[in-house]
């Protein structure tokens, strides 16, 4: 009976939706919104063949090259930097003006100076998730437990092994944190870098279907789209779950007291 | 919602550390950018990067003043401007009234988890298509990726911020026989503003750059657009001046939500705490 309860509520209003859409659609024949049945249909016959190959799967790879490119990159330079107080007020100003900067702007910029291949969706992908992992990193490096440092500095742990064992444990939860917002930019930034300037990948497809307003099979470029993101968000919130076990675990202590 | 809490530690720790220092922060800071500028002047000056493809800063930061003074420029900031705000606005308005809605009622919450969590990691640059489809070259397309990121930031604010209520707190504004919409004024929304404000200040920088994308890619007016238009005109020094601007635009929409969520959590703690060390 409970599970039977959670699962209407899982589904509930998904399912109330969709027949909604069915309802809405199956009447009057509207151009821009295809039916469910005609979506699904259109959905396998685009997606479930050769274009998982040669559209798809690029795309992904150079997601994921970049997402974790700009996550190492950012860990490493974010705890240099954050390191070192003189390096820290050195680069703030010109940090923040690059976090502030639209990611997108880039997309142009990197055009021009690294040329149109995958090297340059690659860079673009860096070139925006690059900074919520940098500055969270800083932050976290910073806002570390003065304590902790002190008890660190009398038991004689210093270089490799305090980065090790007590700098990046305790900046974890605020690297998480730009992780997190670093996934979504970089799906967005591999869709644009496509879109812009490319003859192959999910961004270039889509729009390409757009053009000849072949509007179902757009359609469906945004549900693989929007797959991906489902199922990045779902793969980092397991990947959170591993790495900050403690820390969760050390909340519901506290919460408890 | 740990967003917020670790902010707050930073924000204390902050005013505690910097204060006495405050000067040669700021002067290291200005060496900091002085040495990127000197940087960007040296390497194409040197030969090492193509100066047809990055030109040296002191072209583009004249190139910047120029536009300046140009009104084409100051139309294109406008129309960035107008779409950021509107966008930003019919998101924010939408979220916070969905999110008392859902927020309050535990049946509401629990039914609509699942469909929130589905819908929210859509990326909205996804929409552009459609909304080329729908609206063209207009603005209305802008608004459409704009309202439907936004929304969502400032939605889990929201939700986090009603499910941060004082079931205390309720439960003696219900006994003192407060009506629903004065629970909701008094109790739920000040529990709620601290949320909302993240979700605002956050919500804004993700305007601005979906406002900019959506004139990169489709063609609406403004910025982007511009960027788009000096680049396949060769005027590259041009593009990288409206490249600055839309920065320098970013970083005073950081500043200016900043100063308004002090102002509008002035009796915050974690605002009071900050004022006065």
């Amino acid at each position: 009976m409970k599970t039977l309860k959670s699962i209407g509520y899982l589904l509930g209003l998904p399912l109330i939706l969709l027949a909604w859409w069915w309802i809405a659609t199956s009447g009057a024949a509207n151009f821009f919104v295809p039916t469910p049945a005609q979506l699904a249909e259109t959905f396998v016959e685009t997606w479930m063949g050769e274009r998982l190959v040669t559209d798809v799967l690029p795309s992904v790879i150079r997601l994921v090259v970049g997402v974790l490119a700009a996550i190492v990159l950012g860990i490493g330079l974010g705890l240099a930097v954050g390191l070192n107080r003189t390096m820290r007020a050195l680069t703030e100003p010109v940090f923040e003006f690059f976090r502030a900067l639209p990611p997108p702007v880039l997309v142009p910029v990197l055009m021009l100076l690294v040329g149109i291949n995958d090297g340059m969706k690659i860079a673009v992908i860096i070139s925006g998730c690059i900074w919520p992992v940098l500055l969270n990193t800083i932050e976290g490096v910073r806002s570390i437990d003065p304590v902790q440092n002190e008890t660190s500095r009398s038991y004689g742990i210093s270089g490799f092994n305090r980065i090790r064992y007590q700098v990046l444990p305790s900046a974890t939860p605020t690297i998480m944190a730009g992780v997190r917002q670093c996934l979504s930019i970089g799906l967005i930034l591999m869709v644009i870098s496509e879109m812009f300037a490319s003859s192959s990948g999910l961004g270039f497809t889509i729009v390409q279907f757009q053009r000849s307003f072949a509007v179902p099979e757009m359609w469906s470029g945004i549900v693989v789209l929007g797959l991906i993101g489902v199922a990045l968000s779902f793969i980092f919130q397991w990947c959170e779950r591993r790495v900050l076990r403690w820390y969760h675990g050390l909340k519901e202590v506290e919460n408890a007291v | 919602m740990t967003q917020i809490a670790e902010e707050q530690v930073v924000g204390g720790h902050k005013a505690a550390t910097t204060r006495p220092r405050q000067t040669p922060k700021a002067v290291l800071g200005l060496i900091g950018v002085l040495v990127f500028l000197g940087a960007w002047e040296l390497l194409p000056v040197l030969g090492i990067v193509n100066a047809k493809y990055l030109p040296p800063a002191s072209e583009v930061l004249a190139a910047l003043a120029l536009d300046l003074g140009l009104t084409a420029f100051w139309v294109a900031v406008g129309d960035t401007m107008t779409a950021w705000a509107i966008g930003l606005a019919i998101a924010v308005v939408l979220a916070l009234v969905l999110g008392l809605l859902i927020g309050m009622s535990p049946f509401l919450r629990r039914f609509t988890n699942s469909t929130i969590e589905f819908l929210r990691p859509i990326p909205s640059v996804a929409l552009i298509p459609l909304a080329v489809l729908l609206f063209g070259m207009k603005i209305e397309s802008s608004l459409l990726l704009i309202i439907y990121a936004c929304f969502w930031q400032v939605l889990i604010q929201v939700l986090y911020g009603v499910a941060d209520v004082d079931n205390v707190a309720m439960q003696t504004a219900r006994s003192y026989g407060f009506s629903h919409w004065q629970r909701v004024r008094d109790v739920v929304f000040p529990t709620m503003l601290p949320y909302l404000m993240t979700g605002i200040r956050l919500a804004a920088s993700v305007a601005l750059i979906l406002a900019i994308t959506a004139e990169l890619l489709i063609g609406s007016p403004g910025l982007g657009n511009e960027i788009t238009l000096a680049q396949s005109g060769g005027a590259i020094a041009g593009m990288y001046a409206l490249i600055l601007a839309t920065g320098f635009l970013g970083v005073l929409i950081n500043v200016v939500t900043r100063v308004v969520e002090k102002r509008v959590l002035s009796w915050h703690p974690s605002v009071r705490g900050e004022a006065t060390p």
